[in-house]
């Protein structure tokens, strides 16, 4: 079985965002982009699988600029055996991101496309649940635990109230939680290995997907900014002050 | 405009989150609410639905397809209901966020997630890169599908007289099945819509700490309790405790951090809480930075202290 995992370039997590002053979006000139932490788990998760002998091969792809390519020779420094670039300038939504991966679904026929659950830029939460739509494939989104069983994958998910487990006919599309595994790093040779990887440089045209935007972003805005407080002494003033808020009985 | 509302429902009551939605619904116009569900906890949940106030209409889907809400179930009905609507509402809870997208996408429409605010029947405020950044953004798609954000909508109150419509289900798809759920009971509130949280961290260094050391507080403030992802990691309290960007999203009245750091992705989850309160060891600890009240030192010290003079 052949597994597709989509990763995304995303801004690192450890980098704090900053407005761009004219109000049009986020200021990425010189930060430290990496891949989407959610990605990394899902390519973790494949390579597992192909460890256990559930899977055959892996095929990481990425939507985005020319320099998706360092994140997705990430992937394939990681273990993925081949990569596919649809190669765009400019950003696509969620809804074109999934029209996108269905068509490589249809080329490539793949028994799962992991995905993460979110990307930590757009926090849109909805690619995955969109190609599992286009796809007419069962979706376990938000997963913990994934195992494969015959014809069948059962997926473990991180729910508000809990854990859900749900079963789903394969060919079928995951999402990655936090808790699903901890992402290994490349060693060297894997580095210098995954160079040789293939590549495919595809564009959005070559699947005859049309991914103009439907959201128009009118302005990008800092979130109020709270007022630092007060330190307090001891655990007495504490008391006093969490007394006059008033919400305790 | 016309709108749809997917109520969800737990033991035939409607989901505090589902009353934030409807009245961000009401923004944009006649309000018909979705009860999709199995048997005599669906009919009790359309029924206690349209006693809430705003809701002009109640659909209720009764199939056995949507007891456990499955995607893959009960997207199709979403689906084929959106033909009498201009837009579609959902909670932006597991649930929520698992259908909307499905259905969205079925109609091919890009979907708004986590709204904040309703500018016009088009625009609407979302938070993006961690709410580090508001975006105002338009859609042009004829129909709108929105995931809305439960805290920054108040909650629908009662006092409706809405009828209840009975439509047919979909049935099951037959991609998937519902094997089992493990759900964490407590006595306590529920985290997204208590009025204080406790919420721990890595600091707690283990779950029997985190145990005796948060709950006396959480129960003498009554609140619901919370945990930082670390925690959670390390299997100091369970996945459905963790605030955050890629967790729950809180804005109580009190908000107590103990033992944690701050993060982004943390503050993500509890910077709109009305009062914070912050107890950690280090005072250049981020979390200092949105706390309106502070107090360094240690933990195991300040929190049993606490409790007992509360
Ligand atoms: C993709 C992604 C998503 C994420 N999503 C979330 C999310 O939704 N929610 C979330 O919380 N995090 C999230 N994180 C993790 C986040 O980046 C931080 O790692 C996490 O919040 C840190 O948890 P912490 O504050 O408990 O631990 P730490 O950062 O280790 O902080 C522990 C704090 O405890 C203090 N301390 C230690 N001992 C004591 C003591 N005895 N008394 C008092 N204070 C003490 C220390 O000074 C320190 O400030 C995410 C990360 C990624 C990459
Ligand atoms: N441009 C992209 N290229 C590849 N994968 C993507 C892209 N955008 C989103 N994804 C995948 O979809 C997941 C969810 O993203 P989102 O729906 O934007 O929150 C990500 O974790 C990726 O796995």
């Amino acid at each position: 079985m052949k597994i597709l995992v989509p990763v995304k370039r995303v801004i690192d997590y450890n980098v704090k965002p900053r407005v761009k002053m004219d109000g049009t979006g986020v200021d990425l000139t010189n930060v430290k982009m990496s891949m989407n932490p959610f990605d990394e788990i899902a390519v973790e998760e494949a390579i597992r699988l192909r460890e256990k002998g559930a899977a055959s091969e892996i095929v990481v792809v990425s939507v985005g600029p020319q320099k998706a390519q360092d994140t997705l020779r990430t992937a394939l420094a990681m273990g993925a055996d081949r990569a596919i670039l649809i190669l765009s300038e400019q950003e696509v939504e969620p809804l074109g991101v999934a029209k996108l991966l269905k068509a490589v679904m249809d080329e490539e026929q793949p028994g799962i496309v992991l995905l993460g659950k979110q990307a930590i830029d757009d926090d849109s939460n909805q690619t995955g649940q969109m190609l599992a739509a286009l796809s007419g494939r069962p979706q376990g989104t938000f997963a913990s635990k994934v195992e494969v069983k015959g014809d069948k994958v059962e997926v473990t998910r991180e729910v508000d109230g809990g854990l859900e487990t749900v079963s789903l006919t394969l060919p079928a599309i995951v999402t990655t939680d936090l808790r699903l595994n901890e992402p290994r790093y490349a060693s060297l040779p894997n580095i210098m290995k995954a160079k040789t990887k293939p590549m495919a440089t595809k564009s959005p045209a070559d699947y005859g997907v049309d991914i103009a935007p439907r959201l128009t972003i009118l302005k990008v805005e800092e979130p109020a900014k709270r007022q630092a407080g007060v330190k307090l002494g001891s655990v007495d003033e504490l008391v006093a002050k969490i007394k006059d808020l008033g919400v305790v009985a | 405009m016309s709108v749809l509302v997917l109520v969800e429902h737990e033991s035939g009551v409607p989901r505090d989150a589902s009353l934030s939605t409807i009245t961000a619904a009401q923004k944009l116009g006649e309000v018909h609410a979705l009860v999709a569900g199995s048997g005599a906890e669906a009919k009790q949940a359309a029924d206690a639905t349209a006693k809430i106030a705003g809701v002009a209409k109640v659909l209720l889907a009764d199939d056995a397809g949507y007891e456990h809400m499955l995607a893959e179930n009960v997207a199709p009905l979403v689906a084929g209901l959106a033909g009498g609507y201009d837009a579609l509402l959902f909670n932006a809870t597991s649930v929520g966020k698992n259908v909307a997208p499905r259905v969205a996408a079925m109609l091919d429409v890009m979907q708004i997630s986590d709204v904040l605010s309703i500018e016009s029947a088009d625009t609407f405020t979302r938070p993006i890169y961690a709410g580090n950044a508001i975006a105002t953004v338009k859609s042009s798609d004829a129909k709108k599908v929105l995931t809305v954000r439960g805290t920054a909508f108040a909650k629908a109150g009662t006092g409706g007289s809405a009828s209840v419509e009975a439509v047919a289900g979909t049935g099951d798809a037959g991609l998937s099945s519902f094997v089992g759920a493990e759900t964490s009971k407590s006595e306590r509130p529920e985290l997204t819509s208590a009025k204080v949280v406790v919420s721990g961290g890595r600091a707690l260094g283990s779950s029997e700490d985190f145990h005796r050391v948060i709950d006396p507080l959480a129960d003498k403030l009554g609140a619901a309790v919370g945990a930082s992802r670390a925690a959670v990691d390390a299997g100091y309290a369970p996945n459905d405790y963790q605030v955050g960007q890629t967790g729950k999203i809180v804005a109580p009245e009190l908000y107590v951090a103990v033992g944690i750091s701050g993060a982004i992705q943390h503050l993500a989850g509890m910077k709109d809480s009305k009062t914070i309160v912050a107890i950690n060891k280090d005072e250049d600890a981020p979390i200092f930075q949105v706390a309106d009240l502070g107090l360094v030192g240690d933990l195991f010290q300040i929190v049993p202290e606490l409790t007992a003079k509360l």
